[in-house]
């Protein structure tokens, strides 16, 4: 079959269901026994609809479309009834199923940054699938890649057919995702959470493609996503699933309007809501930062001349005071991390950083090692933060070992026992491992780590990026909590507006590593004058603003 | 922290019922358990270390034993001295008593015979001490005389032995020889595995978590020491030392260290980089601390891994050693000792080269199903 014109219209009359999956089954076998993962799912794709599929994360959403595109892990299995345009795909071999998979139905994964194959040229990539599916020649295919490269709005198609994947920034990645999926024109398009990877003003542009691809070509659209925002912005109808079951299904405006369920209600109103009490005007400043500035040096190797600068930051001044939260955001690389590390001298860095009236600017590692007892930081990711070998205890405790070496075994397996009650987690699970814990949990062993020694300022560097947005909810609540009771001042580092509004008192945007603009959380909301900050702003209420009143 | 949380009590009930998490280690011993050539081959390595720990007790000889009698006899359940040894051994024992042995009757335990002497003069009794120096016979008594000493009645013990696994070529018992080489085989295994590990873990981590100059300085020692070629490395020892059972450990710890080296250099990069060890770094926790509590720990997977892969290699390279005659010295041996004088007598006697050969091979099996199976054991993908 050789792909149709591009631009022509959908072939199918719209309405008319193209993908049907019917009490589908998906088990994996675990060591510990059989589980569960998608629990007797049915629904339909209509030709020319978006569907999008809700939940959070362990929901079984991302599982089901896997299922259905045969890419489960060698453990799963998968029962039911899968058809595309009436024909039965589940249980064909692999074989088989390649008459379906990236011809009928296509697919883009949420990490652009992996799922292309870094030893292949752009072109190469995109002609792939010609080869394969479309028999064309190769001159064709890379005239096809051209086109598609175009049609996804690529810059310089032409040169680009020849880059590698890491010459791409990761929004014109996940574009070149799109245009591989879109190669064959598929009468489905799976997208699992393509956006979560990307800026914000990144994600509103992949959008938009999307949007238009899917007016171009009349293809439907399966969106798989947590993030209710998007889903209000590009779906016709939604799919709530929990635990591997559909709870509600309905017209994206009806299930926003109306919700049926108390899960779906639970969803929507899962922003983190509240304010926090800015602290007094008098209040003593704890960190004071003055013209900080970090860069790197790239070195070029033997050939290539002189030594190029990159300064991640440039320039920054901070005020934080006693009982006190900056937010700070930006988009990647503008180097807000890079400051919160600065601030920690966990980078080398010029400028001057004053901790309690003491210049840290002068001291070695050693000398810091007493200070660092009273600057701590959070990771953004909580997989990553703990380590894999040691207990929760032993991961709480390792910092009174350094600090206070003197105490007994049984007062530290007291204070680890303290500081778990203090997040809010049995202190019964101080013998358990890591990966036993849900990510929201895990975050909250990370905060407990950091609180057993007792700090002055804590950096929490994105801390609730990689969690649903229940679960960013209570982190929140749980840090404006652990604020008020301990008087402890934050830096908090993020790109979610919505969060940064709930604990945040003074807001400041960081582009190319300078402050584009600062100032009180109502300040900011009210007139942001840089675009960036406006496109945040937006893409941080969307959902609240047409969502019922939450 | 406040102080309103938390009373005793709360924490000696979570104490209690306080649950054992399971560890990283305990999932993978679980996937372990289920793979059948892995836990078959654990047996049979447990089995073979026991029978060459316990064995050489329990067979009867000694490893540097000779029985002249013996030499080549093939292995056999039955024991020896067979009935068609005995007359040729009787006859040649009679003919230093210079007397001719008659009516040969085996009774089990004793052989009961008559000896004629070839000469006029009657038996010296002492001369029966011949029997004695025989591997097959104990104490030979004279129970009668007749004919003035000329005709001896003579009752000697008979010495049953067994060769299960027959003898080599200077008359000494394989079955025990084969065990004590396995001990020397899987000591130098065991041993100079530890002694690379050791040293290839801490220099490998350290190199890859200082970074910089340090990491630059130790990876080219470990290039130098690379580029020796090995046989040269061991033949210069032994010049200088002389042959030495130590310097086997030296030699082959000294170079098999580095591959270790840098496969813990390698994970030590990737895992410098995750959060954990930033935060570690944040807390103020000491290099030496980040190294013993994150960095190392989080290597072992791959170390442990490459462990049960090194000790067939070491098993291998000392066998090459004492095959080339750098290795183990005489009456010591090894699995590659044995298997090298067995080769020499492939042609008359198969048995020397086969039974140290089925040890070794069944060795290295065992350790490489167990290699393949911790890898598969570790292997996160397959949670």
């Amino acid at each position: 079959m050789a792909a149709a014109d591009l631009n022509a219209p959908a072939p199918q009359p719209a309405g008319v269901p193209v993908l049907a999956i019917r009490d589908l089954d998906v088990r994996f076998r675990t060591g510990d026994g059989e589980l569960r993962a998608v629990k007797g799912v049915s629904f339909d794709v209509a030709a020319g609809e978006t569907l999008a599929i809700v939940g959070e994360s362990g929901s079984g959403k991302s599982q089901t479309m896997m299922a259905v595109m045969g890419l489960l892990a060698a453990n799963g299995a998968a029962t039911g009834s899968v058809t595309v345009g009436g024909e039965e795909i589940l249980g064909l071999s692999p074989r088989q199923l390649n008459r379906f998979r990236g011809r009928r139905l296509g697919m883009i994964f949420q990490e652009p940054m992996t799922s292309l194959d870094p030893l292949y040229r752009i072109g190469d990539q995109l002609a792939e699938p010609l080869l394969a599916h479309a028999g064309m020649s190769r001159k064709e295919a890379r005239a096809r890649a051209l086109e598609l490269l175009t049609l996804v709005g690529i810059p310089r198609p032409a040169e680009r057919l020849d880059s590698y994947p890491h010459e791409l920034s990761g929004g014109q990645r996940q574009r070149v995702m799109i245009a591989m999926a879109l190669a064959n024109r598929p009468e489905v398009l799976i997208a699992d959470e393509p956006t979560t990877a990307l800026d914000v003003t990144i994600q509103a542009q992949v959008l938009d493609l999307l949007a238009d691809l899917k007016r171009r070509f009349g293809m439907a659209i399966v969106f798989i996503t947590h993030d209710l925002g998007i889903v209000r912005r590009i779906a016709d109808r939604v799919v709530v699933m929990k635990s591997g079951q559909i709870v509600e299904t309905g017209r994206t405006e009806e299930v926003f309007a109306a919700p049926r369920e108390a899960y779906t209600r639970m969803l929507l109103a899962a922003e983190p809501t509240g304010r926090k009490e800015p602290p007094p005007a008098d209040a003593p400043p704890v960190v004071e930062a003055r013209d900080v500035r970090v860069s790197f040096n790239l070195r070029k190797g033997w050939f290539g001349g002189g030594d190029r600068e990159l300064v991640a930051v440039d320039g920054v001044d901070l005020l934080l005071r006693r009982g006190g939260t900056i937010g700070i955001v930006g988009e990647s690389g503008s180097g807000k991390s890079t400051l919160g590390r600065a601030v920690l001298r966990l980078v080398p860095s010029s400028g001057t950083v004053r901790f309690e009236d003491r210049d840290l600017t002068s001291l070695d590692r050693s000398a810091m090692r007493p200070v660092r007892r009273r600057m701590q930081l959070v990771f953004q990711d909580p997989f990553g933060s703990l380590s894999p070998r040691m207990t929760v205890g032993e991961i709480i405790t390792e910092g009174l070992l350094v600090h206070e070496p003197a105490i007994t075994r049984a007062e530290r397996n007291r204070r680890a026992a303290q500081a778990l009650e203090e997040v809010s987690l049995d202190p019964a699970s101080r013998n358990r491992f890591p990966h036993e814990f849900s990510g929201g949990q895990r975050q909250r062993i990370a905060i407990a780590r950091t609180m057993i020694l007792k700090p002055a300022v804590v950096v929490l560097d994105e801390p609730t990026s990689a969690l649903d947005r229940s679960v960013q909810k209570e982190i929140v609540e749980l840090l404006r909590d652990l604020q008020r009771r301990h008087g402890l001042s934050y830096l908090f580092i993020s790109h979610d507006l919505a969060v940064v509004r709930a604990i945040a008192d003074e807001i400041i945007v960081m582009k190319s590593g300078k402050v584009v603009e600062r100032g009180t959380v109502d300040g900011i909301f009210r007139d942001a004058h840089e675009p960036y900050t406006q496109a945040l702003i937006a893409a941080a209420f969307l959902s609240k603003e047409a969502g019922p009143a939450a | 922290m406040s102080e309103v949380s938390t009373p005793d009590t709360l924490l000696e009930a979570a104490s209690v019922a306080s649950p054992k998490g399971r560890s990283l280690w305990a999932d993978a011993r679980g996937r372990l358990a289920r793979n059948r050539a892995a836990v078959a081959s654990i047996v049979v390595l447990c089995c073979i270390a026991v029978a060459c720990l316990v064995g050489p007790y329990l067979t009867g000889h000694g490893y540097d034993q000779v029985y002249q009698n013996y030499v080549r006899v093939p292995a056999s359940f039955a024991s020896y001295p067979t009935a068609e040894q005995l007359p040729p051994a009787v006859d040649r024992i009679a003919s230093r008593i210079r007397a001719k042995a008659e009516g040969l009757t085996d009774t089990g335990p004793t052989l009961r015979l008559t000896l004629t002497s070839t000469t006029t003069r009657p038996i010296d009794e002492r001369l029966l001490v011949y029997f004695e120096r025989s591997n097959l016979f104990g104490r030979a008594v004279a129970t009668g005389k007749e004919d003035e000493g000329r005709r001896l009645l003579v009752e000697a013990p008979v010495n049953r032995h067994h060769f299960w696994f027959g003898t080599d070529s200077n008359g000494r018992d394989l079955l025990t020889r084969t065990l004590i080489a396995g001990r020397v085989s899987l000591a130098i295994g065991v041993l100079a595995t530890t002694v690379a590990i050791l040293i290839g873990v801490l220099w490998g981590s350290t190199a890859g978590y200082l970074g910089g100059r340090v990491d630059l300085v130790m990876m080219r020692v470990v290039d130098v020491l690379y580029s020796l070629p090995f046989i040269f490395f061991v033949i210069l020892l032994v010049v200088f030392f002389g042959r030495n059972f130590v310097l086997m450990f030296i030699a082959v710890g000294a170079v098999e260290w580095l591959d270790m080296a840098r496969i813990v250099r390698g994970q030590t990069l990737s895992i410098k980089r995750q959060e954990y060890v930033q935060a570690a770094e944040a807390m103020g926790v000491s290099t030496r601390g980040i190294l013993t509590r994150h960095v190392i720990p989080n290597t072992l997977g791959p170390v442990v891994v490459y462990m049960t892969l090194l000790v067939p290699k070491v098993i291998l390279l000392e066998s090459f050693l004492s095959f080339l005659g750098l290795g183990v010295q005489e009456p010591m041996t090894s699995w590659g000792v044995l298997i090298s004088e067995g080769a020499k007598s492939i042609q008359g006697s198969a048995w020397m080269l086969v039974w140290p050969s089925v040890f070794l091979t069944g060795t290295l099996f065992c350790l490489n199903f167990i290699g393949d199976g911790l890898r598969d054991a570790l292997d996160p993908k397959d949670r």
